[in-house]
């Protein structure tokens, strides 16, 4: 991958700062969401809510409607490829797709291999849930690493755990010499270069956002005060009471994450929130975070 | 001095050290009272659609006009720019502040940004003969009024444009290593 094209990929990530960014099923879910604000939407047939729900293999969404998608909103079109699956990416590259997620919402498509994404165009994001895993997922070419949480799960506690556990480490790099970077960088299975860059920069390389269990603006505002810099928020919307007022609470809870009075006012009345299961109900086989290592 | 620069989403961190690198410091604005005390402001490129929703709930188009009115110089990228000026493609809200006339997304989707030398540089002011641009999802200037002076061109097409205290661009050079537009409206601030 060109100097340029990882520049150009990081740049649209830059840009996604500050917002949310929401899963939709349809057209007019879409329209609703950029209507609230969102600065990107999420094209996939199914919610994780719902597929943790239906079980069966999760795939990529019909172009047709990712097509549709792209056809009635302005803001840029993510949407989702399984695991290692490269040609899905292919093909949701060749339908000009803005952004692809390489999700574990999906069923893996390869257990062994992620997606080789230098070979795109197209930028990618990932989810991590450390700091080895982002990454790994970074020197495979993702330009834009999120949180993983658990998705569907309407349970934020999982993606603190994981922002934490990011944070946590790259304060533990700075405390080490020289010698022992070079071990950890063997532990973490990183290069070494990458790894250095952490530590001079005391960040990731690539933009940090949160993902995974975000329900309520106060949610959002919770992962942006704890370093997120922008929040996907998945089944949390349209599995919620009145989308709209939520969608656009979340959008407002983004920017205004360090005022507690906007906070307060943004979160009143916004009717049911998803119903949401505790994480020790899931069973191991269905987490989803476990999902690409 | 101090630089405001609008806070609400996109690229705004990135604008904030390119002017603290420049040894001038920097206020987020995301409320009326933020205008306070800043010498000049910058609009970040992001989500227009984003920003105008945030500038109208929070009630900021009032504070932005007066700023403008103040003569107070205003530095807008990409969607900044969108929101300078006076026509819009499709229409939306804008300030008008810029008598030029904006396509949204004109270059396309995020596979057809690119970064690309600008064309040779006539101004002095710049300090040098031609200028790295990188273009994401970016807006194109179709039309400008009589008022406006091209400062930087690509392909013969305006991405850099001036009237009077309001400075607009369609690239990013807040994500290259150049100072030069960022000097330049520095420059903007002090003569004003």
């Amino acid at each position: 991958m060109s100097e340029h094209a990882l520049r150009l990929k990081t740049g649209l990530a830059e840009m996604l700062k500050g917002g949310a960014i929401m899963d939709v099923t349809n057209a007019k879910q879409a329209e609703i969401a950029q209507e609230a604000g969102a600065v990107a939407v999420m094209a996939l047939e199914r919610v994780p809510a719902d597929i943790r729900v239906q079980g069966g293999v999760a795939r990529m969404s019909d172009p047709r409607m990712i097509k549709e998608i792209m056809s009635v909103v302005d803001i840029p079109v993510m949407a989702k490829v399984r695991i290692g699956h490269f040609v899905e990416a292919q093909i949701l590259q060749a339908l000009g797709v803005d952004f692809i997620d390489e999700s574990e919402v999906l069923t893996p498509a390869d257990e062994e291999y992620h997606i080789d994404k230098m070979q795109f165009e197209v930028p990618f994001v990932c989810g991590a849930r450390d700091l080895g895993e982002a990454l790994r997922r970074i020197a495979e070419g993702a330009a834009l690493i999120r949180t993983k949480g658990e998705a569907g799960s309407g349970n934020i506690v999982e993606a603190v755990r994981h922002m934490r556990m990011l944070k946590t480490q790259i304060q533990h790099l700075k405390t080490l010499s020289s010698e022992a970077l070079n071990t950890e960088a063997k532990k973490l299975r990183v290069p070494d270069a990458l790894l250095r860059w952490v530590v001079e920069t005391g960040e990731l390389p690539v933009p940090n956002f949160a993902a995974g269990g975000v329900a309520t603006p106060a949610d959002a505002a919770l992962m942006m005060q704890l370093g997120a810099q922008t929040v996907f928020v998945g089944s949390g919307i349209f599995k919620s009471g009145d989308p709209q007022k939520r969608a656009s609470a979340i959008v407002k809870a983004v920017t205004y994450y360090q005022d507690p009075k906007i906070l307060a006012e943004i979160s009143e009345d916004l009717g049911e929130a998803m119903v949401g299961i505790s994480i020790s109900a899931i069973p191991l086989h269905q987490r989803l975070q476990d999902r690409g290592n | 001095m101090q630089i405001g620069i609008l806070a609400l989403q996109g690229g705004y961190q990135a604008h904030a050290n390119c002017v603290n690198a420049l040894g001038v410091s920097t206020r987020f604005v995301r409320k009326k009272e933020d205008f306070t005390d800043i010498d000049g402001l910058i609009l970040p490129g992001g989500e227009s659609s984003t920003l105008l929703k945030l500038i109208e709930t929070f009630d900021l188009v009032s504070a932005l006009k007066d700023f403008q009115a103040k003569k107070k110089p205003i530095y807008g990228t990409c969607a900044g720019m969108i929101l300078l000026a006076k026509t819009v493609v499709p229409q939306q809200f804008s300030l008008g502040a810029i008598d030029i006339s904006v396509a949204r997304n004109a270059y396309g989707r995020q596979i057809d940004s690119f970064i690309a030398m600008s064309d040779a540089i006539e101004s002095p002011d710049f300090g040098c003969a031609q200028m790295e641009c990188v273009f994401i999802r970016a807006p194109r200037v179709q039309s400008v009024g009589e008022g406006v002076t091209t400062l930087l061109r690509y392909r013969a097409e305006p991405i850099l444009v001036r009237q009077d205290h309001i400075l607009a661009g369609s690239f990013h050079p807040e994500l290259s290593q150049d100072r030069a537009v960022h000097q330049y409206f520095l420059a903007m601030i002090s003569a004003s």
